[in-house]
Parts: structure tokens; sequence; C-alpha cells
């Protein structure tokens, strides 16, 4: 019998920890798909962050490193450095990558360094309970927000996308999300796109993934994939912010 | 390589000791009394094919260090007080990940923005660990320009050997100051890199993996004690210390780095007029020479600890003397330099 759909090579056995309805196990798996049709696992090396995805290492089938919280950008820029031929790539989160790290991803994406980023976005800090993070949106609750988030208190969502979209060092800037099958698809294009234009050596490239959080936006996980085509694409909208030939 | 001698400040021996180690990658920020280093390394990485970069912040320059280091890379940053305070983040995850690493601290007065110019008030933050978590991490602390070279070489052999940071802890006056130096010191091989365990992509072999979190019970404690085990050989292993007079002596003056020089020539001049005085100067600061002050320590002999600090070393000291001999001390600091003179008036209070 021909075979004609399996785990990529890019993905290990291991049974995730994630919580019923999130999103990292779908990404995890389209970075690994793309990976492999690009038949670049052998020559990848992934930085994990800190975050729910800080297990991101276990799932993996190639080499990765974690790096401390927000600093993935700077450790990638050293392993690029030192490996230019080699694909590398920083996985975050919204804290991640929006509040303790925002300067490292700004200079980064300035120095115009040849890495990828894939900047997943669920408004929260997952892993700490459920806080306050710089991308959720206006009136969200969360557990340091009890009564939603009032700009006069916690500021406005940080639209990181859009703020590095004027830097001539970035080539390629998508915002896309998974809440259904062809946003799902699409996620992988932007994706392979941002990993294609690593291997052609443009610059510095970003996919901005607008995810779900079930149990930290107290929704099922159908209601948490409406949410984000109902609500957070209105602040967020989807779509690439930034491409250059 | 003819043998010539070279007018070389402390800060461009350390880059260039660096170099003949075979460092290959830099990443630094600006802060005064650093900037010489940075500046001879954004020249000479261009010219053997090694990486520069000027960091956004001393968070970034630690963490591209831990990248270089992990992707195979002999890598190195430096900075001064306020900018090592930024970096222990960073020196917590590497020394946990067990990467190679150096970082130099040219110290400046502190706390706080302090002032520029030389002291040593970071021997605590040094000799501690500096970040959090149950590590350590090997300080060396040079006293003129060649030395800033030698040991920055040696740092590199050390790190390499025992994966474990080594920091040099100089200072403001041996990092600016210029020395005639020969040639011959950075007339040496590259140091050997025999790392098995980078990331450099999986090609026919297993995945590997670079981290620090441990969540498995039993697993984090499984590491600690692995690195205590490293740290016992380092302690057995790598001490320098210096000595001298130190037989006959009824008070030995400890110091280390720029103030040792001052001490030195001091305790020279005494021995002239027949006083009893005698010398030691820690080299390497951690693994600090416990037992060599111990075996000196006695009813005969007391000891007098000579810091541009408050009274930091002062501590391994009375620690190492167990109680057997009287520890005093005298100190300057926010960037004042005891005069031989000062220390002389010291050392007569208790000798009489």
């Amino acid at each position: 019998m021909k075979k004609i759909f399996g785990k990529p090579d890019s993905l290990t056995d291991k049974r995730t920890h994630y919580c019923p309805g999130c999103g990292h196990g779908i990404i995890h798996r389209l970075i690994a798909e793309v990976i492999d049709e690009l038949s670049m696992r052998e020559k990848t090396i992934g930085v994990a962050p800190v975050g729910c995805a800080v297990l991101a290492y276990d799932y993996w089938n190639f080499d990765v490193t974690e790096a401390a919280h927000g600093r993935p950008p700077a450790v990638a820029t050293g392993i690029k450095r030192v490996l230019p031929d080699k694909l590398v790539f920083t996985y975050q989160g919204d804290g991640d990558l929006a509040a303790i790290g925002t300067a490292e991803i700004i200079h980064a994406a300035n120095r115009a360094e040849n890495i990828s980023v894939f900047f997943v976005n669920n408004g929260v800090y997952g892993m700490t309970g459920g806080q306050l993070a710089p991308t959720t949106v206006l009136g969200q609750r969360t557990a340091t927000a009890p009564l939603g988030r009032d700009y006069k208190l916690d500021g406005y969502p940080l639209k990181i996308s859009e703020m590095l979209s004027v830097l001539p060092g970035v080539v390629f800037l998508e915002r896309t999300s998974i809440f259904n099958v062809a946003n799902i698809i699409k996620t992988k294009q932007a994706i392979k796109k941002s990993l294609i234009a690593q291997i052609e050596r443009k610059g510095f490239s970003m996919v901005e993934i607008l995810s779900p959080c079930p149990v930290y936006w107290g929704l099922s996980p159908k209601q948490a994939m409406d949410r984000i085509k109902e609500e957070v694409t209105k602040e967020y909208p989807l779509g690439i912010i930034k491409e250059q030939n | 390589m003819t043998n010539k001698n070279i007018l070389i400040s402390g800060n461009e021996a350390c880059a260039e000791a660096a170099i003949t180690a075979g460092c290959r990658f830099y990443a630094g920020y600006p802060i005064t009394p650093q900037n010489e280093l940075t500046k001879y390394m954004a020249e000479r990485m261009r010219e053997v094919g090694g990486v520069f970069i000027q960091s956004e912040s001393e968070i970034a320059a630690i963490n591209m260090v831990f990248g270089a280091s992990l992707a195979g890379a002999k890598a190195m940053t430096s900075s001064s007080g306020p900018g090592i305070s930024l970096k222990q983040e960073g020196i917590s995850y590497i020394a946990a990940c067990r990467l190679p690493a150096v970082i130099i601290n040219v110290m400046r007065g502190g706390p706080g923005l302090g002032n520029i110019a030389p002291a040593q008030g970071d021997y605590f933050q040094a000799t501690r660990g500096g970040g959090h978590g149950d590590y350590r991490t090997i300080v060396l602390a040079p006293a003129s320009v060649s030395e800033s070279a030698l040991l920055t070489y040696r740092a590199f052999e050390l790190t390499e050997k025992y994966r474990v940071p080594a920091i040099i802890l100089s200072d403001g006056m041996i990092g600016q100051m210029m020395e005639t130096v020969s040639s011959k010191i950075f007339d040496k091989k590259e140091v050997e890199n025999k790392r098995n365990w980078i990331l450099t992509g999986c090609a026919g072999r297993q995945p590997r993996l670079v981290k620090s979190l441990f969540l498995e019970q039993g697993a984090l404690e499984g590491l600690n004690k692995t690195l205590q085990q490293t740290y016992k050989k380092i302690e057995q292993k790598e001490v320098i210390v210096e000595t001298d007079y130190e037989k006959d002596s009824k008070l030995l003056v400890v110091s280390y780095g720029s103030v040792s020089r001052i001490v030195k020539a001091c305790v020279k001049k005494l021995r002239k007029q027949n006083i009893k005085v005698g010398f030691i100067r820690p080299v390497t600061l951690w693994p600090f020479p416990h037992f060599e002050v111990k075996k000196l320590a006695g009813k005969k002999t007391n000891f007098l600890v000579v810091e541009m600090s408050e009274g930091q070393m002062v501590e391994d000291v009375r620690l190492a003397a167990e109680g057997r001999s009287k520890v005093y001390f005298y100190g300057r600091s926010g960037g004042h330099i005891p005069t031989e003179e000062e220390i002389a008036k010291e050392i007569k209070k208790y000798i009489k």
C-alpha cells in the first residue's frame, strides 16, 4: 500500500504537553513539515523560547537550543554568524518577543540578521497563569487585568509586526492565523516563504501567527478559534505586511 | 615571529591574547573603561575573519556569546561593572549549559553608575557566581599589561577544558595603562577546541540539545552535582598564587590586581628597613588560594588585606585563616588608589 500521509521526520514521537485546543502543536507541525519539504532537517538549528513552548525542543527532531526569556534573537544571531550556511530560526511567544525581548527582536531585525522568526501571538502569558501580555486586546480580561485591558492602566496592544515593517533589514513579514484549515495552509506557506528567504540570504523575516489559548481565554477550543476570527483579527489584521523582492 | 617590544594597553593585550587563543566571536557594548578592547576587536576580527558585533545591550552581547559558543566558536565579551551586572543572566545560562566563554570585566567605581576610575568592588559578583543559581565562574586577576594577555589566553584554555565560564577581573588602571610587552606573549598556538557537543545541524548523527531547563525529578540536582565535581577539580588543580617573604613574616599583606603592585613595592621597601612583612597575591580569585593562606596562618602571622573596595576579598582571607590569625583590612574605594605611603603606615600599625 502506498503511504500518502505521515508524521514529518522533523517531529519526534513525543506527545506534547499542550492544553486541549492550544495552537502550538499545529504550528510546531507546520514548521516541521516545511523543513522536511525543503530537505533542511539536518541543517537546522532551532531556538526555543521561555514560555509554554519551552519544551518545543522535545518535539522537534533536529538540533535545538533554549534561550533565556526574550533572548532568542540574540542567541540566533550568535549561531547564524558562526554558521551562516545553517537554517536558524527562533520560536517565540508574545511575552518573550513583544515584552521582555523587544530590544532583541528590533535590533536583530534592524541588523538584517539572516534568520527566521516564528512569533506566536495568543495575547496572554500561558505558562505563568494567563497574565496580561503586550498584545492583549483592549477589554480582554486576564489574571493581571481582572476588569479587562484598559489603555489608561495597561497601555495599548503592541503591534510588533507593524513596527518592524519600517526597518529596511526586514524582507518578509506576514501575519497569519490557524483558526481554520484555509488559514493553517496560509500559515504554512508563510513559514515556507520565510525559510526560503533565509536560504536565499535575503535578510530578516518573521511570521506572526495568531493562535488560541482556550484555557486562559475562558473559552472552549472551538469558541477560541472563533474568537480569533471574529475579534482578534480586528486588532491584528491578517495578511502580508511587508515583502521585498 | 621575531621578538620585539610593543607598547600596548591592558585592554588591547586582553583582546590580542583572545585572538591568539583562537577567539573568533566577540560581541560587546560601549562602556568606559573598557572601550579600547571593543575598538581593537572591531578591527582585528575583520583581519582574522572572525565575527565582531556591537550589540544593542550587554544582555544581547552575552546571549550572542551563548549562541556563538554552542555553535562551536571560541567567544568572548567584555564590559565594566554596570554592564557586567546586565550580563549576569546570560552568564548563569552559560554556566548551566556548560558552554565555554570568556568575559572581561574592566572594573570601575560602583555601586550604581559609580564612576569610571579604577576600583575592585566587583569581587563578590565575580567570585560568587554573580547571577542566579548554584554555579561558579573561574576568575583571573591580572596585575600588569603582560599578565592581561597571559591570563586571557589562560582563561580560554580553562574555559575550554572545564566548560565553565572564565572571567578576567581587570580594572580601569590595568586596562587603560600602556606597558611594554614582548611580542612573544602572542606567539602561541590556538587553544585546542575538542567540543563534541555543539549544534551544527544533525547530519549523520542524532539531534542535539543545549538547554538549562530540567523539570524531571532529580535531573537538575544531577546537573548541579556534575557542576560541583568540576568545580572541585578546578579548586584542586588551578589555583595560582604569588607569595614573597612569606616564611618569616609577622604580617602578610594580601592584595590582587593593580593594587598588588603598589603593595609589592611597599613590602620590598619595608623589608630593606628590616620590617618583617610579606606578600600574598591571589592570581586566581576563584579558585581562591584557601589552602595556601591557611598554611601561612598561625599565631605568629597576621594578615592585612588591601583592596580598592570597602572589603570583599577580606572575607575569603578570614575564611581561609579559620580564626588562627588576625585579619586586618585597609581599603579605598570610589576610584581612589591607595598610595605606598598609606599602605606602609597601615602595615606599621600591626608590626611594632
